[in-house]
């Protein structure tokens, strides 16, 4: 049902009202650095209102179907369309999305990093914030390539011109590869149009179709082009190795966002596109999906232990951590997806939250090598406290967010949709369980030595602040946000559950009905 | 008495049905050229100043009855067939005018501060423009042939421009070493063809050769007529020429050989292979898919290795010329083929413009082709720095600019086509989609990241005409990139040729 009034405005404007404020900022000399700052936290801000907006007149009891949904025509020629819309899968990534950006410009206040240019390092902010709105609301898919791949630019010449000392590395590596697997995802796309009953790009109707009609083996073929497109961004295992650099050399709201959002839009396109779509070629991928999740987690995990450098450390903990959304994906069932978007919200937030920890560490010590650090707890012990929840978070202690992202994950494994081996799946199980005490290991290896002890005699004399007032404003709604979802996970798997449920029941009897 | 009897007696001249609006684009054209030559010799210096303005207004003029025809919106034959106003044709023309009046907004300037010679480089334009304008209607060997003469003879000269530079007059000489190599080439290929069809219309050429096997000698022919513009097109191996004259000529020349003078090699390849080789899929498709596939990788692996950034930009028209056979590789297998190259045509010659007009302005300042001389660009010239960002990256293909749209309905027609082969080609095409970003980000990179080489922070002095190529060309690229529907449905007009060659 297409909304009317408001209601069919809503998602358009949450999607591009941040680039309403870039237009403004492109009119504005740049020497005023103030309302430049102004200008972007308030058009964030007016497209958080917008999201506010939705949350409250989103029809909770209608998850499974599109809201708020608009389909005009766009390009004729090529049968797409501007369809948006949101169900109970796209709502919470879009309102982690429409959060985290005001938050990190809130926190770039001051800390704007060298070289400077406000203008140009808001402006990047602010088009990003479209590309990845715009990525969870699209229902046609090339509407949804063009926001996928928006995000690509801002975010290579904010690691480019802000980053670290190997910026120039780390952005071309993270540009190549994502576009390499976008190159094929979208012909994955081109070819799912032309060998579908009716040649369309809308998502519905091809989730509806479920690939009727193409033989076994194109599918297959189809959905390896799509897996390279999701799983680079994701990043799964073996295509990985852009995210510690990219992270690492980012500037800290860089690494946020990444961190809060780009990735989940990989794991993202998974549970909209690749898998309704495709449900009996993924069914046939499943197992190696489990397997590249499985060996992510162990990998990311042993990573993690050879770092000396903190935000490195974190870097290769997201690897781990998408294994495990990866792992609860590639069970092909309702409770293994729910599991996987409770872990992309919950990951968004943690591993947000430790990399703002890593940039205001940075700051203050200008290094993260873990041996440097110590007795933060002493010097600061606020924002020693908050490294400590957010760590205790990240490791899954029951009661934080991250809990519910990881253990449903490894439980789902138990058992995976109806015709995927269970032997597989309960080994991958194991494995993944491993990984937490792993994940415990290092993330209370850096905890200790970064908070406990005493600090380092290098920083005699050194004035070390503690959490201040900037940092609160944009620190806070994350750490409530994961205390929340922590105690009270059924606020999110309640919205999803009711989109995933019959998705993943519909994919379940298909794949009963072919494979019998 | 003798020679009346040796002489048989001549049959009447009837002078054949002329549509005189068919043909008021050329026509203007004629007149425009003709008046800047008349106006040239009359009052030689005085006028001088004025060339720029003339040209470009006679451009604009030209577009006048472009625009009634598409209006009008019927198909025209002239000269039995020979001569067709179709869609097709009136979308290539319409973007040579436009192309060329951008190219005279970028030399105004340039020629001027060189103090080169301006009144005849503006008639050469024109008259180049001519046979291109001309080469879009042609469905003719013979015609076109013509038309090819005419777009190269002028653009050999103009190549040599800058007559006291060693750079600029190697440039022309294996120009026109090369191109003439080339059309004798094509010649003899199209004496081949003629010899077996019986006819040089391309029309009538169709049903004489399609059907049953292909004869060792139709295959000879066509593959020479179609290398001769391989050629023009500076497809691999046929592109030798293209980096030393393309790094040589002035650089607004540069942009006119690399824009519309490829464009018109590719038009002409269409032509053929739409009308008049279509049922000879067998033959061309091959050699399309060989061409494709070598020139988008060895222009990308070839344009890695570039300092100077015209020669980068040689390099990658090089591989983007490359993009746009491919789709003439399932060209018999699919409708999606012409329209698919033709799109790209459009979106890529205005970004191409932009891009060399961005290259023109700084190096107002700079003074150099290095691409090292870019470094800092952003420090002392943000418009111009975000231009050629869009720019670049449009070529590279990232959405949401235009070069997206273009690449998308190359794969959007090889997937249609839908074989191993196509598909193949298609992952060609994306593998060097990727290593052209790399060529492309690294120019970026110098602009955006690195320090100002000399440390000279002076801005860089746009001019007017300069100011106006940029606008026009980078809005251009925007507007295609979020609506491609504009440049989509000019594209989809091309399937006219196909509906008359079908």
């Amino acid at each position: 049902m297409e909304a009317t009034g408001f209601d069919a405005w809503a998602l358009s404007l949450a999607v591009f009202l941040p680039l309403v404020g870039v237009g403004l900022m492109a009119l504005v000399p740049k020497e005023q650095e103030e309302t430049h700052k102004l200008i972007a936290l308030l058009s964030s801000l007016a497209a958080l209102a917008v999201g506010v907006y939705i949350l409250a007149s989103y029809d909770f009891d209608r998850g499974d179907e599109l809201q708020f949904l608009v389909d005009n025509s766009w390009i004729d020629v090529i049968n797409s369309r501007y369809i948006v819309g949101i169900d109970g899968i796209s709502l919470p990534l879009l309102i982690l999305s429409l959060c985290v950006v005001p938050l990190c410009i809130i926190y770039s206040w001051n800390h704007i990093p060298e070289p400077g240019n406000p203008k140009a390092f808001l402006m990047l902010i602010l088009i990003l914030a479209t590309g990845m709105n715009g990525s969870f609301v699209a229902q046609d898919l090339i509407l949804f390539f063009v926001f996928f791949e928006v995000v690509l630019l801002p975010m290579y010449f904010m690691i480019g011109v802000w980053g670290g000392e190997q910026r120039r590395y780390a952005s071309i590596k993270f540009f190549l590869y994502t576009l390499f697997g976008s190159a094929l995802m979208i012909i994955s796309f081109l070819s799912l149009f032309f060998l579908s009953t009716e040649q369309t790009f809308d998502m519905r109707a091809l989730t509806e179709f479920q690939g009727a009609g193409i033989t076994l083996s194109t599918q297959v073929w189809i959905f390896a082009g799509m897996f390279m497109g999701f799983g680079i961004k994701v990043p799964m295992f073996p295509f990985h190795t852009w995210l510690p650099d990219a992270h690492t050399q980012a500037p800290t709201v860089g690494s946020v966002i990444l961190a809060a959002v780009l990735l989940k839009l990989g794991t993202y396109g998974f549970v909209r596109i690749a898998i309704p779509m495709l449900p009996e070629a993924a069914a046939e991928w499943a197992p190696w999906i489990g397997l590249l999740a499985v060996i992510g987690i162990i990998y990311g995990a042993l990573g993690c232990l050879a770092q000396t450098d903190m935000k490195r450390l974190i870097a290769f903990s997201s690897v781990a951590h998408m294994g495990y959304v990866m792992l609860g994906i590639s069970t092909l069932t309702d409770f293994g997806i729910n599991a996987a978007i409770f872990g992309m919200v919950a990951h968004g937030l943690i591993t947000g939250m430790l990399f703002f920890l890593a940039g205001s560490i940075k700051e203050r010590y200008h290094t993260l090598e873990i041996k440097r650090l110590g007795g933060l707890l002493v010097s600061a012990p606020k924002m020693g406290w908050i490294l400590g929840l957010a760590t205790m978070a990240s490791l899954g202690l029951p009661g934080l967010a991250g809990f519910w992202g990881e253990f449903p994950a490894i439980l789902s494994a138990y058992q995976p949709a109806p015709t995927l081996p269970v032997e597989t799946f309960r080994t991958f199980m194991v494995v993944a369980a491993i990984g937490t005490v792993l994940a415990a290991g290092y993330l209370l290896w850096l905890f200790q030595r970064t908070a406990f002890g005493e600090p380092k005699e290098e920083w005699d004399g050194y004035e070390i602040e503690d959490v201040n007032r900037l940092e609160w404003v944009s620190w806070t709604p994350f750490l409530i946000m994961i205390v929340v979802l922590g105690v009270y996970p059924a606020l999110l798997f309640g919205v999803t559950d009711d989109a995933v449920a019959p998705l993943m029941e519909n994919v379940g009897t298909f794949l009963e009905q072919v494979r019998g | 008495m003798l020679l009346a009897q040796a002489i048989p007696p001549l049959e009447e001249f009837v002078r054949p049905p002329i549509d005189w609006h068919a043909l008021a684009p050329e026509l203007t054209l004629l007149v425009v050229g003709a008046l800047l030559t008349l106006a040239d010799i009359i009052w030689n210096e005085r006028v001088r100043w004025y060339m720029p303005a003339l040209a470009g207004m006679g451009l604009l003029a030209t577009m006048v009855p472009i625009v009634t025809l598409g209006l009008d919106g019927t198909d025209r034959e002239l000269f039995g067939g020979a001569y067709v106003v179709d869609d097709f044709s009136l979308v290539l023309k319409a973007l040579f005018v436009l192309s060329g009046y951008v190219l005279v907004l970028m030399s105004a300037d340039y020629l001027r501060d060189g103090d080169y010679y301006e009144s005849e480089y503006y008639q050469l334009l024109l008259a180049s423009l001519l046979g291109m304008v001309m080469m879009a209607s042609s469905r003719d060997l013979i015609s076109i042939f013509i038309a090819l003469e005419l777009l190269s003879i002028p653009a050999y000269m103009m190549a040599a421009w800058r007559k006291g530079d060693a750079k600029s007059n190697e440039a022309g000489v294996k120009y026109y070493l090369m191109g003439v190599f080339a059309s004798a080439v094509m010649l003899y290929g199209m004496s081949l063809v003629y010899g077996i069809a019986g006819s040089t219309q391309l029309d009538q050429i169709a049903p004489a050769i399609s059907g049953g096997d292909a004869s060792p000698l139709l295959i000879i022919g066509i593959l020479f007529t179609l290398l001769g513009f391989a050629f023009k097109v500076s497809a691999v191996p046929f592109h030798t020429w293209a980096p030393d004259t393309y790094e040589g000529a002035p650089t607004p020349v540069t942009a006119f050989l690399a824009v519309a003078s490829k464009a018109a090699g590719f038009v002409a390849l269409m032509i053929l292979i739409g009308v008049g080789f279509i049922g000879r899929g067998d033959v061309f498709q091959p050699l399309m898919w060989i061409l494709a596939a070598l020139t988008m990788t060895v222009g990308n692996l070839l344009a890695l290795r570039q300092t100077n950034i015209v020669r980068m930009l040689a390099y990658s028209g090089v591989a983007q010329g490359g993009f746009m056979l491919a789709p003439l590789a399932v060209a018999a297998d699919t409708d999606q083929a012409i329209p698919a190259t033709v799109t790209y045509l459009l979106i890529y010659a205005i970004t191409n413009l932009a891009a060399f007009t961005v290259v023109i302005a700084v190096s107002r300042k700079t003074r150099s082709g290095e691409i090292s001389s870019y470094g800092g660009l952003f420090r002392y010239a943000p418009g111009m720095t975000v231009a050629m960002t869009v720019a670049l990256f449009s070529l590279a293909g990232i959405p949401p600019l235009g070069g997206w749209f273009a690449k998308f309905v190359v794969f959007r027609a090889l997937a249609d086509a839908g074989d191993a082969w196509a598909i193949a080609l298609a992952v060609v095409v994306a593998v060097n989609s990727v290593i052209a970003l790399f060529y492309y980000a690294a120019v970026a990179r110098q602009m955006w990241f690195e320090d100002v080489p000399d440390g000279d922070e002076t801005p860089v002095t746009s001019t007017p005409s300069l100011t106006i190529a940029l606008a026009v060309t980078i809005v251009g690229t925007l507007v295609v990139g979020i609506l491609p529907q504009t440049a989509a449905r000019f594209g989809d007009m091309a399937t006219t040729l196909v509906a008359l060659g079908g």
